[in-house]
């Protein structure tokens, strides 16, 4: 126990000795959590817009400056003909273009009936999407107030209830994502490297053939990188509460030791990445070229889970920052306990447990 | 230039004898390009619905049947008590609760409005907002069949509201398919990626194992060492965009409008700009592990702030400062303009002309700090 | 300047914040001669040497390699020398006709010369069998006969030996040594670090560096009868105990 006390020791020396990681490790995470809460959002503000204006009445200008005065649209340019409207998207600022007919009001008097053309660069589908509805709800809106003299008959009125989130923020969906993210990846990748680092300059034999268990040798290995996760992690949730305001609805004991059991079992995969690779090389590829996109996609960080088609559904099962990203959320956004969260938590302690498992196995075979 | 040709040679060799990265450079970005492009959508589909109906009149279910037939919900299920519901929604289980009052039915006839709770779970704001959206469009569909039922049965049609259609017309993509906007773009990270792993990790490396310092006793020029190094990159670069846009066509069936000398044009100064900053990022660290975090910590930025998951312009004003030195962001829309909207060389030219700086002040100062004599 | 004098050295200095890694050190080296560079390991061996073959910058001082200042031609330098680091440097991952290949390659060598060069050096290593394998196979001791022989194949005037003997076997030892006086005798200069010192007297001379300062340089003959002693390894005991 003394000796393997001992080898801890060296294992936190190594690194509190290298400041430039020692900068990394910490500097980094810091840094991106307070670089994506502020800039990630899919909230659409501001879209260039530009218009093509075939009336010019009063009724059109009384649209148009109901459309610059929302916060949504910024009106970029005016055009005067259709044919215009290929070279703008082309240059790639404006993503909509409104259209409105040939004598507008006068439909609008006639007829109690006019169209607008709102013409989207659906190369983002999202963007036009939500382009399309803002232009309807502000069109909506402008009805109600012309329309307030006529008659409403039978009206429902939905009463909506946004729950855990009442001001849509979408910092409160992506600062748990670049959490998990961060920690997911800072773990799994510093364990991986600094094993097969032993292994390539060939101190790996050596501490093997001491008399440390390999166990013993891994579980000291890992050790300091536990710590320095943990570290870690009550930074990111110290930011996210002090700087992004997300609220801890439920215990932050409970946070903290899944935060724990997540970072164990990255730490597990980052060992078994170890023991499949033989250079440091390979082992940085694997888990960064393996990990970083799928983590990324199939965690429901961006993108949500249950839009996926079945198989990626059931594939991001196995992603293991999926589940503990749908515990941070229940945790801190709707205050749940273990009883809702126990099924997650399970999982992720399987996880680990399976990593952990496999790589034991390999280890053996490789030393008989 | 013989002496650049002898080391690349020797690169190529290295990395085609590497069993271990083979798979890992070139078959599973294209597993990714395949799988993860599916994965990248913002539909908001599958919804998981339940309600509460207090009611139980033929108007509720008549509202309830709307949902039901609704592409968009998944109708989960019929809750007794609120408290069940909110439960359901705390577990996961449901993500809108439609809750109909009791006597709503006959609220409605005597009053001719009323009130619904609708309850929606915001975590993910922006879903949220579709969710309501939908939500408001299934109810003032109602609304409508309430009225046209009402102007009918009266028989005297009462003053008739005035109305703007909006038409919409989604170009470049018609049936918004998420794929056509999202594998151009993933096949950008994973080239970026591969391209920057793969140089910033190389000359750090030999560093490590000490062959660094038997190339730096012989007389080759700073320059032609670091061609020599980059050249077979640029070339596994190109190879995997050529492999990515074959699959983008064969598989995922995506337009390639544009030209696509245009496209190789612009790739090939843009994966310069990346073998620049991965050599820089090599030179500047001592150990592969350093070179590996640094390389990490800008791929997470470049990826995330690219404008390939989330918009540019929503970002606060600082923040879309910050884009304009990633790379990622101009091919991102480089790719998108060329090969989804057909845009030419003059249109994506101040794109061109600034990756072209980029490239230029990258690779000299990767030139500049690898240091033969220290 | 003595033609004669390929290495010529005057109070080289090299400084790492506050601690003089090589203070003032002033020897020449005459052409064609087995120089022996001895010290104790962290003496200043290895890095006066690389301020000498041009890779690090001395912070004061004067030295001139084959006739080419290392302060303002480390360049040219390296044309004219080879080097073996202690370290094997080699690329594992390559084969032994690759290495040399890759090697002369860089060094400027046309292709029929490189050929030339790989069939005679293979030949006289005796590595015909092995040719086509991987360096990263073979024993320490074949990859160290390798590594000086490539050392020498753009046939430099000087050639600079990192103590290329660490971790062999005493065969190999004698086998490395039979090369490096092949090399002495077709008039190439051979500085070489070592702590062995029965290997110090295999050198025409020897410098004996202690702390940084060369504390002795003469034959090894003359070096044993100033400290009447009867071996090289009683000369630096008595030098390194001061």
């Amino acid at each position: 126990m003394k000796r393997f006390i001992g080898f801890i020791k060296k294992e936190f020396y190594h690194i509190f000795r290298d400041r430039r990681s020692l900068f990394i490790l910490f500097g980094m995470p810091i840094a991106q959590i307070l670089l994506f809460g502020f800039a990630i959002t899919n909230e659409i503000n501001n879209v260039d817009i530009a218009i093509l204006d075939h009336s010019k009445d009063a009724t059109t200008k009384e649209i148009i400056n109901k459309m610059a005065s929302s916060k949504y649209f910024s009106i970029h340019q005016f055009i005067e003909k259709e044919s215009d409207i290929e070279a703008v998207f082309k240059k790639g600022k404006v993503k909509a273009v409104l259209n409105f007919e040939k004598g507008f009001s006068e439909n609008l008097i006639k007829e109690n009936y006019a169209n607008i053309q709102v013409i989207t660069d659906a190369t983002d589908p999202n963007t036009a999407n939500t382009i399309s509805n803002y232009v309807n709800a502000i069109l909506q809106n402008y009805l109600k107030e012309q329309n307030k003299s006529s008659v409403q008959v039978y009206q429902i009125v939905p009463q909506t209830h946004m729950v855990y989130n009442p001001e849509l923020k979408s910092v409160y969906m992506f600062v748990p994502g670049v959490m998990t993210i961060i920690l997911m990846l800072v773990s799994a990748m510093m364990t991986s490297i600094s094993i097969t680092r032993e292994k390539e300059l060939g101190t790996m034999e050596i501490l093997l053939v001491s008399p440390l268990k390999p166990i013993q040798v891994i579980v000291g290995k890992v050790f300091p990188y536990i710590f320095l996760s943990i570290i870690n992690a009550i930074v990111i949730i110290v930011l996210s509460i002090f700087i992004f305001k997300m609220p801890v609805q439920g215990s932050l004991f409970l946070l903290g030791m899944e935060s724990v059991l997540f970072i164990i079992t990255a730490l597990a995969l980052g060992i078994l990445i170890s023991t499949i690779s033989a250079t440091q090389q390979t082992a940085m590829m694997i888990s960064l070229m393996g990990l970083m996109l799928p983590v990324i996609l199939l965690s429901g960080f961006i993108f949500p889970i249950t839009s996926m088609p079945l198989p990626l559904q059931i594939i991001s099962n196995i992603i293991p920052a999926k589940w503990f990203i749908i515990i941070i959320k229940g945790i801190m956004l709707k205050g749940v306990g273990l009883q809702y969260v126990w099924k997650e938590t399970l999982i992720l302690l399987g996880m680990a447990v399976f990593f952990i498992g496999l790589s034991v196995k390999k280890y053996k075979i490789r030393l008989e | 230039m013989k002496t650049i040709l002898y080391i690349i040679q020797k690169e190529f060799k290295q990395i085609f004898r590497n069993k271990g990265m083979l798979p890992i450079i070139f078959v599973l970005p294209l597993i990714q390009l395949i799988i993860l492009s599916n994965a990248a959508t913002f539909d908001v589909k599958n919804i998981k619905f339940g309600y509460v109906d207090h009611d139980h009149s033929s108007t509720s279910r008549e509202l309830i049947e709307k949902f039901s037939a609704s592409t968009y919900f998944n109708v989960h299920t019929d809750f007794p008590s609120e408290k069940l519901a909110s439960q359901a929604m705390l577990n996961g289980e449901v993500d809108v609760v439609l809750e109909i009052p009791a006597y709503f039915e006959r609220d409605l006839q005597k009053e001719k409005h009323n009130n619904l709770g609708v309850t929606i779970n915001a975590i993910d704001g922006a879903a949220a907002g579709v969710e309501n959206v939908y939500v408001t469009q299934i109810i003032q569909n109602f609304n409508k069949n309430l009225l046209v039922d009402l102007i009918q049965s009266s028989g005297s049609p009462k003053i008739q509201p005035i109305n703007i259609v909006t038409i919409p017309s989604f170009w470049y993509n018609e049936t918004l398919n998420y794929k056509t906007f999202m594998v151009p773009g993933i096949l950008v990270l994973l080239v970026t990626m591969i391209t920057l792993f793969l140089s910033g990790m190389n000359i750090v490396r030999e560093k490590e194992i000490g062959t660094l310092e038997q190339i730096n006793v012989t007389p080759i020029k700073k320059s032609q060492f670091i061609i020599g190094k980059l050249f077979p990159f640029w070339v596994i670069g190109l190879g995997l965009l050529t492999v990515g846009l074959t699959i983008a066509k064969l598989i995922f069936n995506i337009p390639i409008i544009g030209s696509l000398p245009l496209m190789y044009l612009y790739t090939s100064i843009y994966i310069l700009v990346i073998l620049g900053i991965g050599l820089f990022i090599s030179n500047f660290t001592d150990t592969q592990q350093q070179a590996m975090f640094i390389a990490w910590f800008f791929t997470v930025i470049f990826i995330l702030m690219s404008g390939l998951f989330t918009p540019i312009e929503s970002m606060p004003k600082w923040a879309q400062i910050i884009t304009e030195f990633n790379p990622i962001k101009y091919f991102v829309q480089v790719m998108r303009m060329v090969m989804l909207k057909g845009s030419g060389f003059m249109d994506i030219l101040p794109l061109l002309l600034k990756t072209l700086f980029y490239a230029i002040v990258m690779n000299g100062l990767a030139i500049w700090s690898y240091k033969k004599t220290n | 300047m003595n033609t004669n004098k390929v290495i010529q050295v005057k109070e080289l200095t090299k400084v790492f914040g506050d601690f003089t890694a090589v203070n003032a050190i002033t020897f020449d080296v005459e052409k064609g001669e087995i120089f022996g560079f001895l010290g104790a390991n962290g003496a200043g061996k290895t890095t006066a040497m690389k301020m000498l073959i041009g890779i690090s910058n001395p912070t004061s001082g004067k030295a001139t390699v084959a006739g080419f200042d290392v302060f303002t031609n480390a360049e040219d330098i390296k044309k004219n020398i080879g080097y073996m680091s202690q370290k094997f440097a080699l690329y594992d991952d390559l084969t032994v006709k690759e290495n040399i290949t890759f090697f002369g390659g860089i060094y400027g060598l046309s292709r029929k010369r490189i050929k030339e060069k790989a069939a005679i050096l293979i030949k006289e290593l005796g590595l015909e069998n092995v040719a086509n394998k991987l360096v990263g196979s073979l024993p320490l001791g074949w990859k160290q006969k390798l590594s000086f022989s490539v050392s020498l194949i753009h046939d430099p005037k000087i050639v600079f030996l990192d103590e290329p003997t660490g971790g062999v076997d005493p065969i190999t030892r004698r086998q490395f040594w039979e090369l490096i006086y092949k090399a002495s005798h077709q008039g190439i200069t051979v500085f070489v670090t070592t702590h062995y010192m029965d290997e110090a007297e295999y050198c025409d001379r020897v410098s004996i560096m202690v702390n940084g300062k060369i504390e002795a340089l003469d034959t090894p003959k003359k070096l044993k009868e100033q400290f009447k002693v009867d071996t090289m390894n009683d000369v630096f005991l008595k030098l390194a105990r001061g």
